[in-house]
């Protein structure tokens, strides 16, 4: 019905750092005003290195997978390497999504962006 | 592992009988309705004795019957059709909020060619007002087209007063009947409709055939033109072995109405029951008073409708969602956001519909299986706060 790859349900039914950070360094919380997704990314860094992310989404399967596989591949990247990481790249890692379900990876990839702003601004 | 199949609104598994019933119309009686040999006669006559069954199944005469290749057709033949045999008359159409897309969409479009179209809101029940519809009536409506039971909540629009209302104003009066042909009594008199549609795939009938009953005296513009076939109301060779499944499937479906709607929605009654007793913030969509015997729409606060409905999928139920992200468009279901309903709320419902093979294990398995479900969501999920809505 939905096309996802294996990855992706794989992802979704054992969604890797489910939850909130207490005290976290960056906060990023986005919605998809078109859908109605919400995710939220939190972000533990030292020395520049994200130490610990994890996320909370409310949304389909391609976006809790999404949320998932970006918390993996940002865990142990400096703050510089995550700003790098597309949603192209999420989505790729996930083995691919569905045309349609594009617009979860990028709510994953606003979701980063903004939780590394948060840090960094809060850094001052 | 155990499977259930909790989405008959979507379609049905052809019966045994339908199959065997139509399979001597493929290589055996093959010929063409319109041929004037024998061979042609077979066929005609198999085709009009379907009809004849049919038609008094509806309580309508046998030329009162044009065969279609399903509800979308009906729907669109008649919308497309009233509008243009009756452009001289009047240019409005009354309809509902809540309508299937294969009534809404060819609305648009006359919209776009200068047609005016009210659509009728609904109540907290998702019902239509005959008021509503009255009110509405102008010296310009050539016809209103109201669901006789919605597919997503399966709430039972008030047909019968509707009707009344229409012919006192002497406009056509059509039902999208889609979803209670074969499920509950449908007499095209009592309701009095001028125009029904109605489709075999939903009561165990083959995909690719439906119905459109057209009263005596309605004048309607095909929406198909060659050969003239079906009174030239509809052209294109008919689709015999079909035929002969639907009529099958309507002699069945004669039958089961006997006893099915009690069983079952004795089944939906305890899965309601259930699912309110057993998950907090849990919401039944449309009234338990006026509603189809088979459908079940509820929503799961904070959690989305297809991660619901992937999780339960993955343990061998299959149910149906208005979520925005399993529609091609990534909206919530119009039938849903027809109602001011918490945005959350609208795109977390989940649609459960009985048929003729779900039992009570299937029941007690959903039962057992979606609070868990559920749970694991909001643990995911950012958005849930209990209870924002009070029923």
């Amino acid at each position: 019905m939905t096309g996802y790859s294996e990855k992706v349900m794989e992802h979704f039914h054992n969604p890797r750092n489910v939850g909130i950070i207490d005290q976290p360094d960056g906060v990023g919380k986005v919605g998809n005003a078109v859908c109605g997704d919400i995710m939220e990314l939190y972000l533990k860094v030292a020395k520049e290195v994200i130490v610990d992310a994890k996320f909370r989404t409310f949304g389909c399967g391609a976006a809790i997978a999404t949320s998932s596989m970006v918390t993996e591949l940002i865990k142990g990247k400096t703050v510089a390497e995550a700003r790098r990481i597309s949603n192209q790249a999420v989505a790729e890692a996930l083995g691919g999504l569905p045309p349609i379900k594009m617009h979860c990876s990028v709510l994953a990839e606003e979701a980063l962006k903004k939780a590394l702003d948060d840090y960094q601004n809060s850094k001052g | 592992m155990e499977r259930g199949y909790l989405d008959h609104a979507a379609t049905t598994p052809v019966a045994p009988a339908v199959l065997e019933a139509m399979l001597p119309y493929f290589g055996q009686i093959y010929g063409n309705p319109g041929s004037a040999h024998s061979w042609g006669g077979e066929a005609r006559r198999a085709v009009e004795e379907a009809r004849g069954s049919i038609a008094a199944f509806l309580g309508a005469a046998i030329n009162e019957i044009v065969f279609t290749s399903g509800g979308t057709e009906s729907n669109n033949t008649v919308i497309k059709g009233i509008a243009e045999s009756n452009k001289a008359r009047g240019n409005h159409i009354i309809t509902s909020a809540i309508e299937h897309h294969a009534i809404l969409n060819p609305c648009h479009t006359l919209e776009r060619k200068g047609f005016e179209v009210t659509y009728i809101p609904v109540n907290n029940d998702w019902l239509v007002s005959p008021k509503d519809v009255e009110a509405a009536i102008t010296a310009k409506t050539i016809l209103i087209s109201i669901m006789h039971a919605n597919n997503e909540i399966g709430v039972i629009e008030p047909l019968a007063k509707i009707g009344a209302i229409a012919r006192q104003h002497g406009i056509p009066f059509h039902t999208d009947a889609v979803q209670t042909f074969g499920h509950i009594p449908v007499n095209v008199a009592d309701i009095e409709v001028d125009l029904l549609s109605a489709s075999a795939h939903k009561l165990y009938g083959p995909k690719g055939v439906g119905l459109l009953y057209i009263h005596q005296g309605i004048k309607i513009s095909p929406l198909l033109e060659g050969g003239e076939q079906e009174a030239k109301r509809r052209s294109s060779t008919l689709n015999v072995s079909g035929i002969i499944g639907f009529a099958k499937a309507t002699e069945l479906a004669a039958d089961t109405m006997k006893t099915e709607p009690e069983r079952i929605s004795a089944l939906r009654d305890k899965l309601i029951d259930g699912l309110l007793g057993k998950i907090k913030d849990t919401h039944l969509n449309g009234t338990r008073s006026s509603r189809l015997p088979n459908n079940i729409n509820i929503s799961f606060g904070g959690v989305e409708g297809e991660a619901l409905l992937l999780s339960l999928d993955a343990q061998g139920i299959a149910c149906s969602t208005g979520s925005a992200c399993t529609s091609a468009k990534l909206e919530t279901s119009h039938v849903l956001k027809a109602l001011a309903i918490p945005h959350h709320l609208g795109n977390s419902s989940l649609r459960f519909s009985l048929g003729k093979a779900t039992n009570d294990k299937d029941i007690e398995r959903v039962l057992a299986v979606l609070p868990g479900v559920v749970d694991r969501l909001r643990t995911i999920s950012p958005f849930y706060q209990p209870a924002e809505r009070e029923d």
